[in-house]
């Protein structure tokens, strides 16, 4: 009874299974001949040289599939491809996703590299409507040839000339305006007037003056600004005869702060003071730069400590040591999340722009003046443009701010 | 001046005592630890955690007063990163970047790949060279070309970048609508909302933008004295200001913050084991 209820069984399961299997390869075959179809190519594929670059690209438009997202909904993405001649062979260049109809092919600039685009080399698209099923696909015609090729001029940037020459402008006419002994009036600022104040604290106490450069390089603005400070401090140092300690983070900062300073000392009529130990490097590593002169400052005591140029996280540390060491602090940076932490710690603080109009304010030469001049003229010329734009924009008018569209 | 002596040598005694017991007691745990790579590892790992503590706590030691533990960690450190940084110039800038494009046998004695002869590298080397002068006492003045050269290229190119970036752009992101999408007063009131992508909060942003765009630039004028009208709005330019500091303060601190509890995990649970 029992060899027959298990012959049935097998039977059965022998009867089903391959039942079961077919069924399987049924359905499967089903699917199948519902994705192979072929979607319809993309059309009107187009490519040009990219407009305003430097060449070693190529930007391509075309008319989507008529079944991507729409008729069959079989496309799924389209591959661009590219080739030196009509009959190929092409390489893929780009996958992208459905509904794409442009791509920018960018190539590499370096003949050295594996992706190197030829400029004035002719070129040939075709671009490749894709399905789920790898194996059915539809190509574009193939579009070429075109050739890429670098511009000499941007015409995206045109409104950053026309700004570039009127700011040059100002700034050569208010410069010549105080060469030929306009008086130009700068209001006061109380960070740089302290700074006098300071340096013949120094002098009294018999202890020395720490300036820091920060963390910039000799190409940072905020740094160049500070070494018009520099200069004055060290000039009015050399004719107090105090000592000046300046630790630097960048050895080039270090070689331009050196020049700066002997510069200041032979202005001051004291050129045989000046000793190239004022101004040291210490090293290019942040927080060991601060370990080093926080240390200094706790050692030496100086009475005033200078902090002007730019600085990252290490601003607060040095000036939270400065304060505990009982120094007067005066510090000046454009970084906006720095100035909080000198606002806190420091006597006076030069707020971003600040520390720019200080060289001015300190020097009064023509050359600074006529710049700081012409930055305030330039910041007029914002007030007035915003206000424009402003009343442009409530009114509905959009042309105005077209006008400050800048290209990359 | 002998009795404090006597006191600094018992210190240092204590503290090399300490730290070597706490070496040895971390290698024991290394080697029981399901990680274990053999004996001399656990001794190694065990060695570089103890010092990386014991490098922090003399860093941090500094908060009581200068001390010959700092000194000590601060000259290290110093000292090792000015060695490193020379080290990762003169690899990546001269022999990473120059010599491939100056020089085939260079880069064949350097065991670099020769990239082929650029004339434009040349100008950087002879910067350098030129810069390199100054070590001279009679020739120095010439390291102030390479200098010029530095300062009043990247000014030139500064210049550039920040009227685009700060000026231009800043005066078109200037152009907002102060009432935004308004469709009147008995609308405006009946859709009140205080989210923060309504109508209202929308507005009101933009009145803060404006207004304090317009106070913060008065601020920065240099060319005239802060007085009536024109001292009231530098005021009100110093006070958004300030409150925007304010906020970037606290948000910066949060930042340092992390920083912190980073070094006292790395404290109370790589090295103490204290916590999981």
């Amino acid at each position: 009874m029992k060899l027959k209820i298990l012959s049935i069984f097998c039977s059965l399961l022998l009867g089903i299974v391959p039942l079961a299997i077919a069924q399987e390869n049924a359905d499967t075959a089903s699917v199948d001949s519902t994705a192979v179809a072929s979607p319809a190519p993309v059309s009107q594929l187009t490519a040009v040289d990219t407009d305003n670059d430097h060449g070693h690209s190529i930007s391509l438009k075309w008319e989507p599939s008529p079944d991507d997202g729409a008729g069959l909904k079989s496309v799924i993405g389209y591959e661009v491809y590219r080739a030196e001649s009509p009959g190929g062979p092409f390489v893929i260049r780009a996958a992208l996703p459905s509904g794409a109809s442009s791509h920018i092919d960018v190539g590499a600039k370096e003949k050295e590299s594996g992706d190197y685009m030829a400029d004035y080399t002719d070129y040939y698209y075709k671009v490749r409507a894709i399905t789920a099923d790898s194996l059915v696909y539809s190509d574009s015609d193939v579009f070429g040839p075109v050739q890429c090729y670098g511009q000499w001029f941007n015409t995206g940037r045109i409104p950053v000339l026309v700004f570039v020459i009127g700011f040059m402008c100002t700034t050569i006419l208010l410069i010549q305006k105080a060469k030929s002994g306009a008086k130009l009036f700068v209001r006061r600022l109380a960070g740089i007037e302290a700074v006098d104040e300071a340096i013949g604290r120094a002098t009294e106490m018999g202890k020395p003056i720490l300036y820091v450069l920060g963390l910039g390089t000799a190409a940072d603005i905020a740094t160049i600004a500070s070494y018009t400070i520099l200069g004055r401090v060290a000039k009015k140092v050399a004719e107090y005869q105090t000592r000046l300690i300046v630790p630097c983070y960048d050895p080039i900062t270090m070689t331009v702060a050196q020049e700066t300073v002997k510069t200041a000392y032979a202005d001051a009529g004291r050129p045989d003071d000046y000793n190239e130990d004022m101004v040291y490097f210490v090293t290019q590593s942040q927080f060991a730069y601060v370990a080093a002169v926080n240390g200094t400052m706790l050692r030496e005591r100086p009475a005033t400590n200078i902090y002007m140029g730019l600085f990252y996280a290490e601003s607060l540390i040095l000036a939270e040591t400065g304060a505990l060491a009982g120094s007067i602090q005066i510090s000046g940076t454009d970084q906006i999340a720095q100035i909080p932490f000198f606002i806190v710690a420091c006597d006076y603080t030069l707020i971003g722009e600040e520390l720019y109009a200080a060289s001015a304010y300190l020097g009064r030469e023509p050359l600074l003046l006529g710049s700081l001049k012409a930055q305030d003229y330039a910041k007029a010329a914002f007030i007035v443009l915003a206000v424009i734009g402003f009343l442009t924009i409530n009114f509905g008018i959009d042309w105005f701010k077209q006008l400050f569209y800048i290209s990359n | 001046m002998a009795n404090s002596k006597r006191i600094s040598a018992i210190i240092l005694i204590i503290v090399i005592a300490t730290f070597l017991l706490s070496w040895i007691i971390k290698a024991f745990n290394l080697e029981g630890s399901p990680n274990n790579t053999g004996l001399w590892f656990s001794i190694r790992d065990a060695f570089f955690i103890t010092i990386a503590a014991f490098l922090t706590l003399a860093i941090f030691s500094f908060l009581y007063k200068d001390n010959p533990y700092y000194k000590f960690a601060e000259h290290l450190f110093v000292g090792i990163s000015a060695a490193y940084w020379m080290c990762v110039g003169f690899w990546s800038t001269l022999i990473g970047n120059l010599v491939p494009n100056i020089s085939s046998s260079l880069s064949t004695f350097f065991r670099v790949p020769y990239k082929g002869l650029h004339f434009t590298y040349f100008v950087p080397l002879i910067l350098g060279i030129i810069l390199l002068m100054r070590l001279s006492s009679k020739r120095g003045w010439i390291s102030r070309w390479a200098l010029a050269w530095i300062v009043g290229t990247t000014s030139g190119l500064n210049l550039i970048r920040y009227l685009r970036t700060d000026f231009i752009s800043q005066v078109s992101n200037t152009f907002i609508p102060l009432l935004v999408d308004w469709k009147g007063v008995g609308p405006f009131f009946s859709h009140f909302s205080l989210s923060s992508t309504g109508q209202f909060a929308m507005t009101l942003s933009n009145w803060v933008i404006f207004i304090g765009v317009f106070c913060g630039l008065i601020y920065f004028f240099f060319s005239k004295e802060h007085k009536g009208i024109f001292g009231t709005a530098s005021r009100v330019g110093i006070w958004v200001l300030m409150i925007t500091f304010g906020a970037s303060f606290g948000y910066t601190v949060m930042g340092r913050v992390s920083l912190l509890v980073g070094r006292l995990t790395y404290l109370f649970r790589d090295w103490l084991g204290l916590i999981s």
